[in-house]
C-alpha cells in the first residue's frame, strides 16, 4: 500500500526533527548538571563560602536529615492549603463572575472595586487577615484566596461577557430564558477560559500559601525557608526553594492534566 | 389562502444617548400560509428588526400582530429563526445540535425525537449525527441548522440572510436544498435578504422596502410559467431578469 512507502525527504525530514529534540533536551539537561558540578567544586575547593551558597551535597545530606524529620508532612501542609485555597478561589471566583454576567447592573456598580481590588497587592492584607481569621492555617487559605480570588472574576466575567452575540441570539430564538442562555452557551463556550483560570490561579495560589506561611505559620514549605533564614541555615532554605520549585511544577502539571481531561470529556474543540 | 401572520401598522423606534431613530415606520402585511415572502431593502433599513420583532427578541413600539386572526400577546408564536451563520455549538455532536431547540423548549418526547430522526435520515444527515460540526462542509452545517430549526416543527420559518455567509457556489445549491426542505415541510417562510436573485428564485411574493424608516415601497408577486420550480431551475426562466431588473431600479430610486 502507498501509506507504507515513505520518501527520502520524509524520512530526513523525520530524522533532523527527532535529532532537533534530542539536542534541546540533552543541552537542558547538561546546563542542569554543569551548573550542579560547577556550584559543588567551587563549594568544595573553598571558593565560594558554602556556608552562604550552600552546595548541592549538603543540600541532599539536609534533605535526607530533613526526611526523618517531617519534611513530608511541611509538603503535604503546602499542598493543602494550595489546593484548598485554589478549589475556593475556582468556585467562589466562578460564582461571583456568574451573578455579574447575570446582573449588568451589579456589576456596572462594582466595577470600580474590582478594579481597585485588583491592583491592591494583596500581601498588604496579611496583618488584617491575621487579625480577623487568626493565626494559622485558615489565614494562609485566606491568604491564597485574596490573592486568586479576583483575577478570577475578572477573567471568567470577561469571557462571559465576550461570548458571541449570536450564539446567545440563536437561542433565544429558541425561547431560551436567561438560565438556559447560560447553561446551553455562555458556559460552556467558556470552558477554555475556565482552564486558563485554573492554570493561574494554581500558581497564584501558590504565592499567597508562601505568603501565608511567610507571615504565619508553624508548618508548611514557607515556614521552613523562613525559619531557615532566621536561624541563618542556608541549607535548608536552598533545600526547600528547590523542593518548593519541585511541588509546584508538579501542582501545575497536575491542572494541566485536569483541564485536558475536562476538554476531552466537554468535547470542546 | 387563508392568513397565518398578519402584522398592522408596525413601527419601531430605538432609543440612544444621541435621541432616537426610527427603524421601521408603519409596516403592514398579510403572510399567506405556506407562501415563502421575501423582504429586500437598502442595508441597515430595518430588515432585520421587523424579523426579530416577528419572533419575539425585540418588542414593537406600536402596532400589532395577528396569528391565525387572534392577536398575539408577547410575540409567543411558535417560530423558527435561521440566522447568517449556522451557529452550531462545536460541543455538540451534530445529533445533540439539533436537539438543542426541544431541549430548551422542553419538549423532548419519543415523538419529537423521532421527528428529528425523520428529518436527518430525510435530509442525508443521519450518518453524520455523531459527528462534530467541525468536521462538515459550509453547506452541510447550514442544512444542520434549518434541521434544528424545524424540528421545533415552527408554524413560521424565519431567513434572516441565511446564505449570506456561504461561498457562491454552496450558496446556491444551499438555497436549492433549503428551499427543497421547505416546500416538503410545507412551512410559511418569511427571508430578509439583499440578494435580488436569490429572493426572486426563492420566494412567492417579494416586498420592497424603502430607505430608514422602512416603509413598503412595493410588493411583487413572483410567477414562472412552469411546474416544480426551484431556485436554480428558475434562474433561467425568462421572467426571473425581468423581476430582477424591476426590483433593482425600485431598490435603487429614492423615495
Amino acid at each position: 500500500m502507498d501509506k507504507c512507502v515513505i520518501s527520502n525527504e520524509r524520512k530526513e525530514y523525520l530524522r533532523k526533527r527527532k535529532q532537533n529534540i534530542f539536542l534541546i533536551r540533552f543541552t537542558q539537561f547538561a546546563i542542569l548538571f554543569a551548573f550542579i558540578i560547577i556550584w559543588e567544586v567551587l563549594a568544595q575547593t573553598g571558593i565560594i563560602d558554602s556556608f552562604i551558597t550552600s552546595s548541592p551535597s549538603r543540600i541532599v545530606n539536609t534533605f535526607i536529615n530533613m526526611l526523618s524529620e517531617g519534611l513530608l508532612m511541611h509538603i503535604g501542609i503546602t499542598c493543602l492549603e494550595t489546593l484548598v485555597g485554589f478549589l475556593l478561589g475556582t468556585v467562589i471566583g466562578t460564582l461571583i463572575a456568574t451573578i455579574l454576567w447575570w446582573s449588568p447592573f451589579l456589576s456596572k456598580v462594582l466595577s470600580p472595586y474590582l478594579v481597585i481590588l485588583n491592583s491592591l497587592p494583596k500581601v498588604a492584607l496579611g496583618p488584617i487577615i491575621i487579625v480577623w481569621v487568626g493565626a494559622g492555617m485558615p489565614a494562609i487559605i485566606t491568604m491564597a484566596l485574596a490573592i486568586s480570588l479576583v483575577v478570577t472574576i475578572l477573567e471568567m466575567l470577561n469571557g462571559f461577557m465576550s461570548t458571541d452575540e449570536n450564539r446567545i441570539k440563536m437561542v433565544r430564538t429558541f425561547g431560551a430564558n436567561k438560565f438556559q442562555v447560560f447553561t446551553k452557551v455562555v458556559f460552556p463556550s467558556n470552558i477554555p477560559n475556565l482552564i486558563n483560570a485554573f492554570k493561574v490561579n494554581i500558581g497564584l495560589c501558590m504565592v499567597g500559601v508562601i505568603t501565608g506561611e511567610f507571615l504565619v505559620s508553624k508548618g508548611g514549605l514557607g515556614y521552613l525557608i523562613v525559619y531557615g533564614g532566621q536561624v541563618f541555615k542556608l541549607d535548608l532554605v536552598m533545600t526547600s526553594v528547590i523542593i518548593l520549585a519541585i511541588v509546584a511544577s508538579l501542582m501545575y502539571h497536575a491542572i494541566l492534566l485536569l483541564g485536558n481531561l475536562i476538554s476531552k470529556k466537554t468535547n470542546w474543540r | 389562502m387563508e392568513d397565518c401572520l398578519r402584522l398592522d401598522k408596525i413601527t419601531k423606534t430605538y432609543q440612544d444617548i444621541n435621541g432616537e431613530t426610527m427603524a421601521i415606520a408603519d409596516f403592514s402585511y398579510s403572510f399567506k400560509k405556506g407562501t415563502f415572502v421575501s423582504i429586500v431593502g437598502p442595508s441597515g433599513c430595518g430588515k432585520s428588526t421587523l424579523l426579530s420583532i416577528i419572533s419575539g427578541l425585540e418588542t414593537q413600539s406600536s402596532g400589532t400582530i395577528f396569528m391565525d386572526n387572534s392577536v398575539l400577546h408577547n410575540n409567543k408564536c411558535n417560530i423558527g429563526y435561521m440566522l447568517q451563520k449556522d451557529y452550531l455549538l462545536g460541543w455538540r455532536t451534530v445529533y445533540q445540535n439539533i436537539l438543542l431547540g426541544i431541549e430548551i423548549r422542553k419538549m423532548i418526547s419519543p415523538k419529537t425525537l423521532a421527528y428529528a430522526d425523520e428529518l436527518l435520515h430525510k435530509y442525508d444527515l443521519y450518518e453524520f449525527k455523531d459527528s462534530y460540526p467541525s468536521q462538515l462542509s459550509g453547506g452541510m452545517r447550514q442544512r444542520v441548522a434549518l434541521i434544528r430549526t424545524l424540528t421545533v416543527n415552527p408554524d413560521i420559518l424565519l431567513l434572516d440572510e441565511a446564505f449570506s455567509a456561504l461561498d457562491y457556489q454552496t450558496r446556491l445549491t444551499v438555497a436549492d436544498d433549503v428551499f427543497k426542505i421547505i416546500k416538503a415541510e410545507g412551512k410559511t417562510t418569511i427571508m430578509v435578504t439583499h440578494d435580488i436573485p436569490e429572493s426572486v428564485s426563492m420566494s412567492d411574493e417579494v416586498i420592497v422596502l424603502s430607505n430608514r424608516p422602512s416603509k413598503i415601497k412595493s410588493v411583487h408577486k413572483i410567477h414562472f410559467n412552469m411546474e416544480n420550480r426551484t431556485p436554480l431551475t428558475c434562474r433561467d426562466q425568462p421572467e426571473f431578469s425581468k423581476y430582477f431588473d424591476c426590483i433593482w431600479k425600485e431598490l435603487n430610486s429614492n423615495g
